[in-house]
């Protein structure tokens, strides 16, 4: 090979390096959520014309347009909730921003946004998990007592103490990150997780017997034998002076 | 040293007439390209919003959004349904370019444009043959790919790699990683059209360059050889065009009876060729000047005799 072909080739390969390379050196990382009204990962790519209107109306510079490989494609929006969470402004400008319909204008009430879900990862890390009342989670959430609530357990380590579990309710959570912003450990103990992450599906064929139940009014299969419930506050079956218990047929 | 540099196209012109006139159309092309990036820049830099976004799609002074027609027609075949700004944008540049003349993108406005031209002056100067000889058709097959990917892919996929918008974006967004983005696009051009092939990326492969090329294939402004009997074959035109193949129909076409404009979509209206004639043969028109003119003197008359 002579030198100018060999010039050439290592240019052509030069040039073709530098411009594969944002594509290629593509990082999962979960944490780079969409902004409000975006329509679904699948779709998104083919909507988005990465102009970046919405990041520039963004008020609180939530919204960054995507560096290489920062997660998702080059130039696409995107928010990290530990950085700068959603302040979820009511009039969603950067919805209204957006020229091409990739952040869905039907979005009017940002309270119905779905940007992604909270998680509480950190099972043991917790403060409240490990007992103690630090709540902020639950207390900074836009949603307080809908989208997080705190459920009274019992605490199995002291054997005398309640522990309050901060529970994230998807139906409401819009994923803004409030929480995972002002988390207090050193690694957010909550996470906003893309949907498709944060929770299973169900196998569509799957049928909920007592939702089942309730919609009919009645047990859906006749004949079924009734063993009684046991249930913790119900009295205790009274017992057959010949054995066995009253109301009980085998 | 100075054999070459006599070589260079517009020298003569330079000598003759002076600097300002062999360099007007470049400096104007250079001024409207500072220019459009800098309405871009005047809102994050001095917090007075011109335009908004980026050549992507962009909102200028919060009424006029202007839309990329390649980027929308991509959208389009992934399925999605476009929003009512993001089409009128498109169709107001469409109209606009459809006007002055599609490439005109290209030599205007584009960010690409200074840096293919830097790789083209540098090849000049280092006396570099052609290169790798690239078929300038192959931007219509890499515009046919970029539309086939769209919809089976269902993303726009030609912005995956497009280097207009990810220079513009990087420059336009700043920032310390903006600014790399945007050297490393320029860099890899650079490189292209400097070590492969030369005018590679924008006269031969850009497919959004092949798209603004359609839009304007029956553009109103053009450039016209309407001197063209002044023409003493320096070449000058010939060598400084990055799209050469446009001349020579309209500069040499009297004798098939073919007029003197530029009709060829692939002409950017960069106007270099006026700039570097010394006999003056070059000027904007408009396509419909283009009559083979009666009042031309015959090849070898001497001009004297009919006025005369």
């Amino acid at each position: 090979m002579n030198r100018r072909g060999f010039l050439a080739g290592a240019c052509g390969a030069g040039a073709l390096a530098l411009l594969l390379a944002p594509a290629a050196s593509r990082r999962a990382e979960a944490v780079a959520l969409r902004p409000p009204g975006a329509i679904a990962d699948d779709t998104f790519l083919g909507a988005c014309v990465r102009c970046g209107l919405c990041a520039r109306d963004c008020p609180y510079d939530t919204l960054k347009l995507a560096p290489a490989g920062a997660g998702r494609p080059m130039g696409t929006p995107y928010f990290n909730a530990r950085a700068v969470p959603c302040e979820m402004c009511e009039d969603i400008p950067c919805v209204l921003a957006c020229p091409t319909g990739a952040l869905d204008k039907g979005l009017t009430d940002i309270n119905q946004a779905r940007m992604g879900t909270a998680v509480l990862v950190g099972h043991e890390t917790c403060l409240n998990y490990l007992g103690l009342r630090c709540d902020v989670c639950y207390r900074v959430c836009p949603l307080i007592d809908q989208a997080i609530t705190l459920e009274r357990h019992h605490n199995e380590r002291t054997g005398k103490h309640a522990v309050f579990i901060p529970t994230v309710h998807t139906d409401k959570c819009t994923g803004c990150g409030k929480c995972e912003k002002a988390c207090v450990l050193e690694e957010s103990a909550i996470r906003v997780l893309p949907l498709a992450l944060a929770v299973g599906e169900l196998g569509a064929h799957y049928r909920l017997g007592w939702e089942e139940k309730r919609k009919a009014g009645k047990a859906l299969i006749d004949d079924i034998i009734d063993l009684p419930d046991r249930m913790p506050d119900a009295p205790a079956p009274e017992r057959l002076p010949g054995g066995g218990f009253k109301e009980f047929k085998p | 040293m100075s054999a070459l540099s006599d070589l260079r196209p517009g020298r003569a012109k330079a000598a003759e007439q002076g600097w300002f006139a062999a360099h007007k159309w470049l400096l104007a092309r250079r001024l409207a390209q500072a220019g459009f990036l800098a309405l871009f820049l005047t809102g994050p830099l001095a917090g007075f919003w011109i335009a908004k976004g980026t050549l992507a799609a962009s909102l200028t002074l919060g009424v006029l959004p202007l839309t990329d027609p390649m980027m929308v027609l991509q959208a389009l075949l992934t399925g999605h349904v476009m929003a009512v700004s993001g089409l009128v944008g498109a169709a107001i540049v469409l109209a606009a370019y459809a006007v002055l003349g599609g490439r005109t993108y290209c030599s205007w406005v584009c960010p690409i444009n200074p840096v293919a031209d830097l790789a083209a002056w540098a090849r000049a100067r280092l006396g570099l043959k052609e290169g790798a000889g690239l078929d300038r058709r192959l931007r219509y097959a890499l515009l046919a790919g970029a539309l086939v990917a769209s919809a089976a892919t269902g993303t726009i996929a030609w912005e995956f790699v497009n280097p207009v918008t990810m220079l513009h974006r990087g420059l336009v967004t700043g920032g310390l990683l903006g600014a790399g983005a945007a050297g490393s696009v320029a860099l890899a051009v650079l490189l292209f059209d400097l070590g492969v092939a030369n005018r590679g990326w924008c006269g031969h492969l850009c497919p959004v360059g092949a798209f603004y090329g359609l839009i304007g294939a029956r553009s109103v402004v053009r450039i016209s050889a309407v001197n063209r009997a002044a023409c003493d074959n320096c070449m000058d035109c010939f060598a400084v065009c990055p799209e050469r193949q446009v001349i020579a129909p309209a500069l040499r076409g009297r004798d098939k009876g073919v007029g003197p404009v530029i009709l060829s979509a692939d002409c950017s209206n960069c106007g270099r060729c006026i700039d570097v004639c010394g006999k003056d043969v070059f000027r904007f028109s408009t396509r419909f000047a283009n009559r083979p003119d009666p009042a031309e003197p015959a090849e070898g008359k001497p001009k004297i005799a009919r006025a005369g």
